[in-house]
């Protein structure tokens, strides 16, 4: 993963029109979701995982604002064979996850502080990667694929 | 815009002497060739769902395609041709080995008219098979390519459509909705399901949905997932969820990955079901003890 | 982005607008549970219809309202949540614990009437 983001587009093998949204404040979290809306329509995906998209992209920003101060979302079109897809990527170099495993470990549901709502975001979305390290920054990776028939 | 290949045999000056001659000939012969081809579908008992009439049209088609894609050696036009062929034969009932056999028979018919012309020339006959074999196989491929894409597409639309059918949301009385399941659900249908429902929910502003999975016979631990999800989301649109022909083993599933059934509204069989949901809808004020916090 | 407050009769009613950032959220709680305590009010209809994305903020800030407001004495009600965002709330695993919700204004009136016919009902036995 690391140098990963490095790498220029083409040699990744996805497409080029990516979109990035700088985060700082929470009206940055509004703007990234609306922008990775309006991607993920484009694609062609449905309305229902139009909004699991924005919610996961609305949680992930929100991570950045809260814990990291800044950092940024990147969204880009995914092609693999016949199917098409969204990546997004949430960056910051913010303070790192000390404990990686608790974070991703579901059962905050019920509890009032959700924490990074990360298990959440897992389950909105069919891919999820993450890479963390103290005092150096967060980057949360995650995928969707667009059903054949679009529904 | 692809161009056709030649046999490495001819040069490409002569070969594009050889399809322009190629092309004459078969200019000239069309009426002819046309009806040969025509009558030996006949015979060969293809293209039965057609009249001798539409076949004839057909065929004249296709071989003014085929002529003027060997002619500019560019094949969108004989791709949207064929795409539009398939789209109308398709609703016939005209299969597969149908449309390939009579593409291998126009290749045969041609053929044989070029051995009967240049049966006195045989190295110009070889000449203008090398041109020949390699374009028209091309052209057989794409349009019998062009049916068999035009044919999976259309199953795939007629699956997403019985999909669609065998899952539906039903509004039998005001504010009542019923969704009876048959079958065993996948994933992709689960989802379908629920988003049907949830619209359903909000169009005909129902307060109750019976969810009757009588004829379910299994269901594993994400489809059983799925259903509680579907049945949450529904609370949130402020209806209640009475579910019915509950199975001892997808109840069993269902304790398998932490539902509490206590909270979930059972009722035995279809019948019952809507009794209940008509209690529901007759009363005045909220019954006491609900476990749902839907209004 | 101010959320109006409308009162009608004894409810107030937040038709929310537009998108609505962190910020809006807190002041949309802050405003409710102020106009709560003024006027009495003995229910909130939270109108959510607009909203094309609820998350965990929203989510919280939601069950927030909904908590510091009974402690005032009153009930509230979400409606409006669409399709899409109901379906996206559970995914997420959200469950809007102790909040009520209906299908849309109309509903959630008649719940809070209900509501209220109930808790007059008991009042009134407490009262024999």
């Amino acid at each position: 993963m690391e140098g990963f983001h490095n790498l220029p587009p083409r040699n990744r093998g996805e497409g080029t029109e990516e979109v990035f949204v700088p985060i700082k404040s929470d009206r940055d979290i509004i703007i990234a979701r609306q922008r990775g809306k309006e991607l993920a329509a484009s694609i062609g995906f449905s309305s229902t995982d139009l909004t699991l998209i924005a919610t996961a992209i609305s949680e992930l920003s929100r991570n950045i604002v809260i814990y990291a101060k800044s950092g940024g979302i990147t969204m880009k079109p995914l092609r693999q064979g016949g199917r098409k897809g969204i990546r997004v990527v949430a960056q910051d170099e913010g303070p790192g996850i000390p404990d990686v495993s608790r974070a991703l470990q579901d059962g905050f549901s019920t509890s009032r502080s959700l924490g990074l709502g990360l298990p959440g975001v897992r389950r909105l979305m069919d891919a999820f990667e993450l890479v963390s390290e103290v005092n150096r920054g967060t980057t949360v990776t995650v995928r969707k694929w667009a059903t054949p028939e679009g529904g | 815009m692809r161009k056709l290949s030649l046999a490495p045999s001819v040069s490409p000056s002569s070969a594009h002497e050889l399809l322009r001659e190629l092309v004459a000939h078969l200019q000239q012969n069309r009426t002819l060739l046309r009806e040969e081809w025509a009558r030996r579908i006949t015979e060969a008992k293809l293209l039965t769902a057609m009249s001798k009439d539409e076949i004839f049209a057909e065929a004249t088609a296709v071989y003014d395609n085929y002529v003027e894609a060997l002619e500019s050696g560019t094949f969108e036009a004989l791709q949207a041709y064929a795409r539009n062929l398939s789209e109308r034969i398709i609703p016939r009932g005209v299969e597969t080995h149908e449309v390939i056999g009579i593409v291998l028979l126009l290749r045969d018919v041609l053929a044989r008219s070029l051995f009967a012309k240049y049966q006195n020339n045989f190295a110009q006959l070889n000449r203008i098979l090398d041109a020949y074999e390699p374009a028209v196989n091309r052209i057989s491929n794409t349009v019998a390519v062009g049916f068999v894409q035009e044919r999976e597409r259309v199953i795939r639309e007629q699956q997403e459509a019985i999909r669609v059918l065998s899952t539906p949301v039903l509004q039998v009385r005001e504010r009542l909705l019923i969704l009876p399941i048959i079958g065993v659900i996948d994933p992709q249908r689960a989802r379908q399901l629920t988003e049907q429902l949830l619209r359903g929910i909000r169009t005909n502003r129902a307060k109750v949905v019976v969810i009757d999975i009588t004829g379910v016979p299994v269901m594993d631990a994400n489809v059983a997932n799925h259903l509680v999800q579907t049945v949450e989301a529904t609370r949130l649109l402020g209806a209640t969820v009475i579910i019915t022909g509950l199975s001892p083993e997808i109840a069993q599933t269902l304790v398998t990955i932490g539902v509490d059934l206590s909270k979930m509204y059972t009722v035995g069989d279809l019948q019952g079901g809507i009794e209940e949901a008509e209690r529901l809808l007759g009363y005045k004020v909220t019954p006491m003890g609900e476990n749902s916090h839907s209004a | 982005m101010q959320v109006p407050i409308l009162k009608q009769g004894p409810y107030l009613i937040a038709s929310i607008q537009s998108a609505l950032s962190d910020e809006d959220l807190v002041q949309l709680r802050d405003a409710l549970v102020a106009q709560v305590g003024k006027l009495r009010s003995r229910g909130v209809i939270v109108d959510v219809t607009v909203l094309d994305v609820m998350d965990s903020f929203a989510t919280r800030t939601l069950c927030d309202i909904a908590h510091m407001i009974r402690l005032r004495g009153a009930e509230m009600v979400i409606v409006g949540i669409q399709p899409e965002v109901a379906f996206a709330l559970v995914r997420l695993g959200l469950k809007l614990e102790g909040v009520s919700t209906a299908l849309d204004l109309e509903e959630g009136i008649l719940y809070l009437d209900r509501k209220m016919i109930d808790s007059g009902k008991e009042m009134s036995i407490r009262e024999r």
